[in-house]
């Protein structure tokens, strides 16, 4: 593997009266890398005022820590991103970076990517200027996102979209709108994540307009707590009507199954599925013909729940909890807003939960709220289920 | 293993550095001589001096344009913080570009095409937003224009190259990680100029961001079709004419030039979108992830933006439900996004620093003529 180092060494070699700072040669190494660099950042924090872009395939860009090597971006002038990728065969990790006036990281196209143990973070905490996107791979297949850590995002932490066969594991997201969030993606694995103090904590989304319709996502092994932060989205942005309090979203998205996790403290509730109908956008909106927005083959099972739905983030859910809990009540771990889809298969189920105790309330949306339902007969199914994601070695 | 091919991008990068600093000392004895004849350079072999080319050159105070290339326009223009711009094509002896109806001509290897961007001045250096220059390159001495920069397109045979170039003194030198540069205009206006980096050009001039392949944008016959007054006559035909493009065939409407009140606001406002917008906001470029679609082909509105909600705009959105709302552009994201210079809501999200108010109102004015409702 090819070493390319671009430390102190630089500052020797030039034998000039002032030493290059790294920005620039860190910059010019980004424009032109050939495949097979591997480009090193130094321990140190260095500051852009101009978006980064790199464009070749089979480049590594690594630091010495995402506490040691820091990128950031608090003055920045112009560019909408910190660093953007348009690449194959590439791989980021062990660095920050901070402040980015739009997104942090933005790989946009690419196969085999890997985005490992890298901070994303927005250092004056949660709020609606700050950029959308921690991590954000789009369009991308074959992506390996793991080890990361994504705060203050106002939109998504770490944020997959349109893309195939991905792995999201081992990441911290905290102090995001969202959290973690796979949209019109296909093939994801999204497990042993952290995802504490976001608005939401996981959401698996379809949005319409878009050629990619997502399907088959395992979320799994993940802790989900306390996903009780102030919504600070952009009005109008998809992720501005998910309801503080939200441990687990589905929205219009098919074949998930929800697993294994550990999902406490979230006061909207523990896991929230729901149609594009539901989404909240002051208003509902046209969908698209070929748009399918229903969830369905939605399988939840073996999730250690607990104490959810005490504080519902959204009025009319707050609505719903009085009248079903009375206003001390609480919801239960789960909500549906019970929209189905009337020219659905019969054999097809929209949801089926093998969860111990837990309920799941139907809150009846489609009629207005008129009879919620706490009835879980037609939850007793179970969903094939899906296989793991593997990815190619190397 | 360290083979030297290796080690040329390091080397490379160092030794930009070491000229940036040797150019401090030697740039005050070497006047501008270049070539007199257009020099096509390979990729290993590309010079730090625009001079070298033999293409644009200062002589004295007068900016000169060799005779075996054409200045060219374009109906409509990118906005680029109100820069005029001087376009080049050369061809080389004997070769001919193709024509294509609706997509960029394909040039022989060994083309280049420059743009240099100028800002008039008056008396007391200050930078105006507007003048009366015909396009004519004898007009521009650098009493009366300050130089910015000037890109480069080149095209080897393994494809397109785009390199910039900046104007420092008599000579533009080569600056692959681009600038910025804070500068203000005589009313005022401040802006942060960009001249691209190398590989900021791709995330224009890759129209096509799954390829990544780079293309000029503005060499397409709905750009061109148009009578210029410095050879007064059309350009298509000049260029048939002189052996430079195969006939021309094929249905092609030529865009509005956007301030040309004599055509409908939408043709004006579909040409404004299409070379603003069109290199990204097409079905293959890099903004397909948002299945916005703003480039002149015949989109379904809702491509277009009608009553269409933002897939990953974040606070680009503006607080707005829609990229168009019909009769209502203060509700439009489409607008808002035109009408911001915060570099993380702005759109285009490179290329300008200032928002193009004369621009932006046309675009107005067409979503405020739309007509029916979003739910």
């Amino acid at each position: 593997m090819k070493k390319f180092i671009l430390a102190v060494a630089a500052t020797f070699v030039l034998g000039c009266a002032e030493p290059v700072p790294f920005e620039e040669t860190f910059r010019a190494a980004l424009e032109s890398a050939q495949p097979g660099d591997v480009i090193e950042i130094p321990e140190g924090t260095f500051a852009f005022d101009r978006s980064l872009i790199m464009n070749t395939d089979g480049v590594t860009i690594r630091g010495q820590g995402m506490d040691k090597s820091v990128l950031s971006f608090k003055n920045q002038l112009a560019g909408a991103e910190g660093l953007s990728v348009s690449a194959s065969d590439f791989t980021i990790e062990d660095l920050a970076i901070e402040d980015a006036i739009g997104d942090a990281l933005k790989v946009n196209e690419g196969n085999n990517i890997v985005i490992r143990r890298i901070r994303t973070e927005w250092t004056n905490g949660p709020d609606v200027s700050n950029g959308a996107y921690g991590i954000y791979p789009v369009q991308t297949t074959n992506v390996l996102i793991e080890d990361n850590v994504a705060i203050a995002a106002s939109d998504a932490g770490i944020y997959v979209g349109q893309s195939e066969q991905i792995i999201v594991r081992g990441n911290r997201a905290e102090y995001n709108v969202a959290g973690i969030e796979v949209e019109n993606s296909i093939g994801a694995d999204v497990y042993n994540n952290t995802a504490v103090a976001n608005t939401g904590g996981i959401l698996v989304f379809n949005m319409p307009g878009i050629p990619k319709r997502g399907y088959g996502t395992r979320v799994f092994d993940n802790d989900v707590n306390d996903n009780n932060t102030a919504n600070f989205a952009a009005p109008g942005t998809a992720v501005s009507g998910v309801p503080a309090g939200s441990g687990i979203m589905v929205n219009s998205n098919d074949q998930v199954e929800i697993f294994n996790n550990r999902i406490s403290g979230n006061n909207t509730a523990n896991i929230l599925i729901s149609s594009y109908f539901s989404a909240n956008y002051a208003g509902q909106r046209e969908v698209a013909a070929e748009f399918d927005p229903y969830p369905e083959m939605i399988y939840i099972y073996n999730n250690d729940m607990t104490n959810a739905g005490t504080a519902p983030g959204i009025d009319y859910l707050v609505a719903v909890r009085d009248a079903v809990f009375g206003p001390d009540g609480a919801f239960p771990d789960i909500i549906w807003d019970g929209v189905i889809d009337p020219n659905k298969p019969a054999d097809r189920e929209v949801i089926c939960v093998d969860n111990g105790e837990s309920l799941l309330l139907n809150i009846d949306a489609i009629n207005e709220f008129a009879n919620p339902s706490l009835d879980m007969t037609s939850y007793q199914c179970s969903v094939e289920k899906l296989s793991p994601i593997e990815l190619p070695a190397g | 293993m360290n083979s030297p091919a290796h080690d040329a991008p390091f080397q490379h990068a160092i030794s930009r550095s070491i000229k940036t600093c040797g150019a401090l000392f030697f740039s005050a004895l070497l006047a501008a001589c270049g070539p007199t004849e257009v020099t096509f350079h390979t990729a290993d072999h590309y010079p730090e001096r625009l001079s070298d080319w033999g293409l644009v050159s200062l002589d004295g105070q007068q900016l000169t344009v060799s005779d075996q290339a054409l200045v060219y326009e374009l109906n409509t223009a990118l906005f680029s913080d109100y820069a005029l711009k001087l376009r080049t094509l050369y061809l080389p002896e004997g070769t001919r570009a193709d024509f294509d109806a609706t997509s960029t001509f394909t040039l022989p290897v060994g083309s280049i095409i420059s743009k240099t961007f100028i800002y008039p001045k008056n008396q007391t250096g200050a930078l105006l937003t507007s003048s009366d220059w015909n396009g004519d390159p004898s007009a521009i001495q650098t009493n009366a224009f300050e130089l910015m920069e000037t890109r480069l397109m080149v095209k080897q045979a393994s494809g397109w190259d785009a390199l910039p170039y900046v104007w420092k003194g008599d000579d533009a030198y080569l600056s692959l990680t681009g600038t910025i540069r804070p500068m203000t205009l005589v009313d005022g206006k401040a802006l942060n100029y960009l001249v691209p980096s190398k590989n900021q050009c791709a995330s224009c001039h890759a129209t096509n961001h799954t390829t990544g392949e780079l293309l000029p944008i503005g060499l397409k016959a709905r750009h061109l079709d148009r009578s210029t007054k410095v050879y007064n006559k059309n350009q298509l035909d000049h260029w048939a004419e002189r052996g430079w493009l195969t006939q021309v065939s094929g249905e092609h409407t030529p865009n509005a030039v956007w301030g040309d009140t004599e055509q409908t606001l939408d043709h004006r406002a579909r040409s404004y979108l299409d070379i603003n917008c069109g290199h990204c906001h097409n079905a293959q470029g890099a903004a397909d992830t948002s299945g916005l679609l703003l480039d002149y082909e015949d989109h379904p509105t809702s491509a277009l933006g009608r009553c269409k909600p933002p897939i990953a705009a974040g606070r680009g959105s503006g607080g707005h439900l829609y990229s168009i709302v019909p009769g209502q552009a203060e509700d439009s994201i489409l607008s808002f996004r035109l009408a911001t210079n915060d570099p993380g809501m702005m759109m285009p999200e490179l290329g300008r620093s200032l928002v193009h108010q004369e621009g932006l109102e046309i675009i107005n004015q067409w979503i405020n003529s739309m007509e029916g409702q979003c739910l």
